[in-house]
């Protein structure tokens, strides 16, 4: 085949497509060469690949220096030496020197054993600092979602791609040079003066202890041993199907009966489901975007439109730091999770006659902006949050390794009721095109007042970075849009800006693959097959719940008729949607 | 006016080549004999030289002086007073040369002009005091041809510096400047890179890669917008070839920048230059201006339909930037960081265009080889190595200077012939070339033919051409730690073996210079060395361990004594050094104990006075206060 | 330090200079500190405005090269070449006197605001090695014991 090279790694021959690198080449035939600095989450836009901290170095007949094979691309006849004693000693020692400027604290390291380096360091057989020096002091913070300890950095800069060219929040750069490099917020401030988003994919990412999740668990462990406080929780369509990743279950694995358990068993009060809220979410966006096109239908001109989604709380962040002129586009509903707050600390505790202060809502999310979101003023009353704080998917699963519950064994059972209760459209929140879909599902029966013949959108679904499909409803074609990262998103708000994005609806999710891709989800360190795992695990989930659409929730429904009224209606306006605040850094 | 064809240039070329005559004449003859108005000397020309380091001693007050003192005695239109670029000879600044005459007068001081003027220029009497005096013979010398400075220098990158107005682009046209420009246009490119494959020049700019065939490959690239880049960032801390090629000749840059772009195809130039050199980057704007004004650069230039464009960007004190990858991200307004080759420039360089980049002195040299042919070039040097190089010739050394020799030439020759030797007569230890690529050379290596792959071989490099020479009073343990401050410093702190690995040997290197290092260090630098040669992600950080690796090849025993026996041989190191006093000489005054900021001596008044080593800081103020030199520091 | 509305226009009149090319970043930067002595955040919130990138590019681009400087200059810059040439000739020994003299370190400015001390790398006056510039000016042939008497030049 003419666009084959056929070269020779380790005396082995192996062809494969022109413009493969020496390390996949590699990997093609069984050789794992050590990597550090480089990630590329393939067919995804995360790729970083600075071919910088050398650790995968090799080396190629004809050239004087070792090669890095994250960056070096194979050529005809190529002889490779991936193991030979000039390599395997230089890279310890590229190891080494890491190490001498890297904090020795790794027993209490928050990313003691999910550590790239960590690990190369037990593969390295490095069993002593064979380098002592000076160590770089650089800054750390603790924010409502992100913990900055940049000592442990080692200078990857994948934090830096993701921040710039994936999400073009563009916050976090390189600052000095040489020995004092560090990656730092704008200006070396804190994240919080700056446009972060706290979407947190630079902690996804880090491969060290550098950035990490704000860890709530001890202040959970906190409220459930105390006697006087009831704590309940809601789980994120997310989690279920990443958290037995890190009890050693196949990526995909749906555990959500576990899940219910787990909670149960750790001392939750009440175990409910965000999954209800998100059904939620749909018949008041739903009812928004009917709104919303009725009137422009109608010959309105001022309707904003495309009308956006405003679930993912990072995208919030965005556009209220980046886009203040265009606050009045996304969809003034709250998130599944702050709804589900709102319902659970009015509807449910005065039901309960639990009193407010009393009620603890835990949400556990895969997202570490959701941290963030919890103590957004708006979403509280009297200092009081609605959600009191969130904990994500790996948080929980040191909880329940530290409760001593062997999460694999542990039966099936469901949520509680009323807010247990779900349909499959909010199942596939979790993953990018599922608001959309699950949106469309609901819109399209109350518009047209017909049955769906096919539930599936499949043109919304998939790690496209940027997919679009139109639905006929009733002649009207309504063209629809969906996004993922952040850096999509700001293609279409640019456009918006200028007047070019001729969309009805579109959805943004700020991380890649949407939720199942949060900053608070198992690490997939760089392996892509795990977030695709978990989209199908989603769709799989969808397709086992008996009741698939919103509005059919038959809790949902009860809400409405016991309590709400009607989607828009005063109380709705009040507990469920939000407003939004111009941010941006003047 | 604008020269729109050969003929026009030919034209003027006759026209300027008047003003010129005056010095080719005087260059080519030798006259003992002074030039004087009152002799009948109908014209003369006062060359006040206008580089750096003259500018530095005043020459611009100099040639102010010349112009008063001229018009006050009514001379000024039968004597010119001209501001050429550098003479190389920096030792002796500032320079003033009288032509037809070619009088060389050294270290000229502004209250010298009258007594040139009134003597020399109208009664015609040489100013003995201010001619160049030989250090061997005692000798005044007139002509700077005789001076052992010149005569084994053979001047080609530097054909003009020191001899033409540089702001004056006639005078570049008067010297065949671009003759070589006008003849390319209206040949096959291919003829014309072939002939600059055939020359055999190499870059000048370190690494010594065949710049014809450099120029090839970027020519096998085919895009709307390929870019030449002239790599004026000289960073390199003690070399300053570049500089005084674009003060002193900055029309042969523009012109060679433009030949480049005939033949890669390309029609827009970008120079790169450290924001350090203000003189160079006017010289370049006035030239640039004058060209475009001439119409040699442009559109449809000398009426070929050939476009030409050059566009000045500027560095911000960055030594990585003079890896080309790195300088080319610089010029897009990024951090200067390299990136890993392949690609090459030549396939995406400047916004991803394909781009070449060429050093300052390989470009001056690329006029004169298609003026002079081929042929004649690779006449000159070696085997491998054709031409000539530049050399900045600095350190302790009589004569500093800014040299060119054939490939070919002894460091030897360099040293004791054209640099006159070592300073004050001190021992010669070492020589430096290649800057912090380089490495350190010793007397055995002396007799090597300058090349690039005969100083490879030896540990060093030929790198941009800095050449510090080094006497018994250097530390060569101090000199590797100099350097590798330096890297460690200018490190863009990308990879990991340049931004900690460069650190670690540092710390390494400091511990010996403070007494405390192990014979294991030494085993440990040298792995270490050898591990960031072998890994670093640019040049720069390949480069980096050359210093630390051949002052321990050459210099292993001084190592040794720092760790062994605590002895730093050029006391440089001050935590190595012991002040102790001469019982014998000491008269008892105190002076010593007086000033001791550390009240580290003790000792009765007319009886021998003691230093108490644990609270010695070895600050020296002993030493500088005693007067009966009883203060001893080993 | 606030910097006035007058100079962040005279920045963004720069900037407009520059047809607002982010590729032309250094030369604005350059510009920019030339007109105002240095680059403070605001300044600098102002170029990435104008050049629609990110302002922490700017911050990274600027701590990048030694030429930038966020703190404003004394009024005479001093400037002591630590090349090669001028460190084999004792360069060192007159930044310590400098730094004696001056009362501050490298990268400081004095309280008076009238000096400021940094290092360099090589003007290319080698044969002057060792050699120091204030402002414009060359001071070559440098020894520790005439760095008293340069500094009094500068004293009004």
């Amino acid at each position: 085949m003419e666009n084959m090279i056929t070269l020779t790694i380790d005396n082995r021959a192996v062809s494969v497509p022109k413009g493969t690198t020496v390390l996949d080449a590699a990997a093609s035939i069984g050789i794992n060469i050590p990597a550090l600095c480089h990630m590329d989450l393939k067919g995804t836009c995360v790729k970083n690949s600075p071919a910088s901290c050398r650790i995968c170095v090799v080396e190629v007949e004809g050239r004087r220096n070792l090669a890095p094979s994250c960056a070096t691309l194979v050529t005809e006849g190529m002889v490779v030496r991936t193991n030979s004693a000039r390599v395997v000693k230089a890279r310890k020692t590229v190891a080494e020197l890491i190490l001498s400027d890297h904090p020795n604290d790794c027993l209490t390291c928050p990313k003691c054993n999910d550590c790239e380096l960590q690990k190369l360091v037990t593969r390295f057989n490095i069993r002593r600092m064979t380098y002592k020096g000076e160590q770089s002091v650089r800054k750390k913070e603790e924010t409502a979602a992100i913990t900055r300890n940049m000592d442990k950095c080692i200078l990857c800069r994948r934090c830096e791609t993701v921040c710039n060219q994936v999400q073009t929040v563009g916050v976090l750069g390189a600052v000095r040079r040489g020995f004092e490099t560090t990656i730092a917020p704008t200006f070396d401030r804190m994240f919080k003066d700056t446009d972060c988003t706290y979407c947190g994919q630079c902690v996804a990412v880090c491969p060290t202890g550098a950035l990490t999740e704000r860890d709530n668990t001890d202040r959970l462990l906190d409220d459930l041993c105390n006697p006087d406080k009831i704590v309940i929780a809601q789980p994120a369509p997310a989690v279920r199907v990443a958290l037995g990743e890190e009890f050693g279950m196949e990526p995909g694995t749906i555990v959500t009966g576990k899940l219910a358990t787990s909670l149960r068993y750790l001392g939750f009060d009440y175990v409910f489901d965000t999954d209800f809220a998100a059904d939620l979410t749909i018949m008041e966006e739903g009812a928004e975007i009917l709104h919303r096109l009725q009137a422009y239908l109608g010959g309105n001109k001022g309707v904003k439109l495309p009308i956006m989604t405003s679930c993912c709380p990072a995208w919030v962040n965005f556009y209220e730091h980046n886009y203040p002129d265009l606050l009045e586009y996304p969809s003034s509903a709250k998130s599944p999770a702050q709804m589900f707050g709102a319902i659970a600390k009015n509807y449910w505790a005065q039901k309960m006659g639990i009193p407010r202060e009393k009620l603890v809502v835990v949400s556990i999310m895969p997202c570490l902006a959701k941290k963030y979101e919890c103590e957004r003023e708006e979403f509280s009353v009297n200092g009081n949050p609605d959600v009191d704080y969130s904990i994500s998917t790996r948080e929980l699963a040191r909880l329940i390794k530290r409760s001593n519950i062997d999460f694999k064994s542990l039966p099936d059972t469901d949520f509680d009721t009323p807010m247990g209760e779900s349909s499959g459209a909010g199942a596939i929140f979790g993953a990018t095109g599922g608001v959309m879909e699950a949106a469309l599902r609901t819109v399209y029966e109350v518009y047209t007042g017909k049955t769906l013949p096919r539930l599936e959108f499949t043109d919304v679904r998939g790690l496209d970075g940027i997919k679009e499909a139109t639905i006929d409803l009733n002649g009207f074609q309504l063209k629809v849009c969906v996004a993922h990262t952040l850096g999509n998103a700001r293609i279409l708000m640019d456009k918006l800006r200028a007047g070019e994005l001729n969309y009805h609806v579109v959805e943004i999710m700020a991380c890649p693959g949407g939720c199942i891709g949060g900053a608070g989800q198992p690490y997939h360190h760089g392996n892509v097959e795990i977030l695709k795992a978990r989209s199908r695990a989603i769709y799989r989930e969808d397709e086992g719940k008996p009741i698939r659409k919103s509005h059919e929730n038959p809790d949902i429904k009860q809400l409405y008729k016991v309590y709400l009224g009607e989607p828009l209606g005063e109380l709705s306006e009040k507990l469920l949607h939000t407003h939004y605040f111009d941010k941006s850094i003047k | 006016m604008i020269i729109d064809s050969p003929a026009v240039l030919e034209s003027i070329r006759q026209e300027a080549l008047k003003a010129l005559s005056v010095r080719e004449e005087s260059n080519k003859a030798t006259s003992a004999e002074a030039a004087g108005l009152q002799k009948g000397t109908p014209h003369m020309q006062i060359l006040c030289c206008g580089g750096t380091g003259c500018k530095a001693s005043e020459s611009a007050k100099i040639v102010e002086n010349f112009k008063e003192s001229l018009q006050a005695h009514g001379i000024a239109d039968k004597v010119d007073v001209v501001v050429p670029g550098c003479f190389g000879f920096c030792e002796k600044g500032p320079i003033v040369k009288i032509v037809p005459d070619n009088t060389f007068y050294t270290s000229v001081r502004p209250g010298d002009v009258e007594e040139i003027v009134t003597s020399h220029i109208i009664e015609g009497n040489k100013v003995e005091r201010l001619l160049y005096q030989d250090p061997g013979t005692g000798e005044h010398i007139s002509d700077s041809k005789h001076m052992n400075f010149y005569r084994k220098q053979l001047r080609i990158a530097l054909r003009n510096c020191g001899f033409i107005n540089p702001e004056d682009i006639r005078e570049y046209i008067a010297r065949d400047g671009y003759k070589a420009l006008a003849e390319s246009l209206n040949r096959d490119s291919l003829d014309v890179l072939a002939d600059i494959k055939a020359s055999g020049l190499r870059g000048r700019g370190g690494a010594g890669f065949p710049t014809g065939v450099k120029w090839e490959i970027a020519r096998k690239f085919d895009a709307p917008d390929k870019y030449v880049v002239c790599n004026a960032d000289e960073g390199d801390p003690g070399a300053f070839m570049d500089r005084s090629i674009m003060e002193g000749d900055p029309n042969s840059v523009i012109e060679a920048m433009m030949i480049c772009g005939y033949c890669i195809n390309a029609h827009h130039g970008l120079i790169y230059i450290r924001a350090e050199y203000p003189l160079a980057v006017h010289r370049l704007q006035v030239a640039i201006a004058q060209a475009t004004e001439y119409g040699l650069l442009g559109k449809n230039i000398l009426g070929t339909g050939f476009d030409f464009d050059i566009e000045i960007r500027y560095g911000a004190g960055a030594f990585v930037c003079g890896e080309e990858t790195a300088l080319i991200h610089s010029m897009e307004g990024k951090r200067g960081e390299p990136t890993l080759k392949p690609p090459f420039p030549a396939e995406a360089g400047y916004f991803g265009r394909p781009t070449n980049v060429n050093n300052v002195e390989t470009l001056a040299n690329v006029p004169v080889i298609l003026t002079k042919g081929p042929q004649w070039f690779a006449s000159i040097g070696t085997e491998k190595s054709k031409g000539t190089k530049v050399f900045a010739l600095a350190g302790k050394i009589n004569n500093v200077g800014l040299i060119e020799v054939p490939m070919g030439t002894t460091l030897r020759e360099i040293i004791y012939d054209i640099g006159g030797g070592v300073k004050g007569g001190k021992k010669f230890k070492a020589v430096q070339t290649g800057g912090p690529s380089g490495g350190c050379l010793t007397e055995k290596h002396l007799d090597i033919p300058i090349d690039y792959e005969s100083l490879a071989a030896a540990g060093s490099m030929m790198g941009s051409g800095g050449m510090i020479v080094m006497d018994e009073d250097d530390c060569m343990v101090s000199v590797a730690k100099f350097f590798l401050e330096f890297t460690v410093d200018e490190s863009c702190g990308k990879c990991t073996p340049c931004r900690i690995g460069n650190r670690r040997m540092l710390e390494i290197l400091d511990k010996i210079t403070q007494g405390r290092g192990t014979m294991e260090d030494l085993d440990t630098l040298e792995n270490l060395a050898k591990v960031i040669k072998d890994t670093a992600l640019c040049g720069l950080g390949q480069t980096s361990p050359n210093p630390v690796l051949s002052t321990l090849a050459n210099f292993r025993e001084e190592y040794e004594e720092h760790v062994r026996d605590h002895v730093c041989r050029a006391h440089k190191c001050k935590a190595l050094l012991t002040y102790s006093i001469d019982p014998d000489l000491c008269k008892g005054c105190s002076a010593c104990a007086r000033g001791c900021p550390a009240e580290a001596i003790a000792g009765e008044v007319r009886k021998p006075f003691v230093i108490n080593p644990e609270k010695c800081i070895r600050c020296g103020m002993c030493l500088s206060r005693c007067k009966f030199g009883a203060i001893k520091v080993i | 330090m606030k910097v006035s509305c007058e100079a962040l226009r005279q920045v963004e009149a720069i900037c407009r200079k520059f047809g607002n090319d982010s590729g032309e970043l250094i030369s604005i930067l350059h510009e920019c500190q030339n007109t105002l002595g240095y680059l403070p955040e605001e300044v600098q919130r102002v170029i990435a405005r104008e050049l629609g990138i990110p302002a922490s590019k700017v911050y990274g681009v600027v701590t990048f090269y030694s030429f930038f400087s966020m703190v404003p200059k004394g009024k005479y810059p001093v400037s002591v070449c630590l090349g090669t040439a001028c460190y084999v000739r004792g360069s060192d020994k007159v930044l310590e006197e400098f730094k004696r003299v001056l009362g501050i370190e490298v990268g400081e400015t004095t309280p008076d605001g009238k000096f400021s001390l940094d290092c360099l790398r090589c003007v290319g006056a080698c044969g002057l090695a060792p050699v120091a510039t204030i402002g414009e000016k060359v001071y070559g042939r440098l020894n520790p014991s005439d760095i008293k008497k340069i500094i009094a030049e500068f004293e009004d």
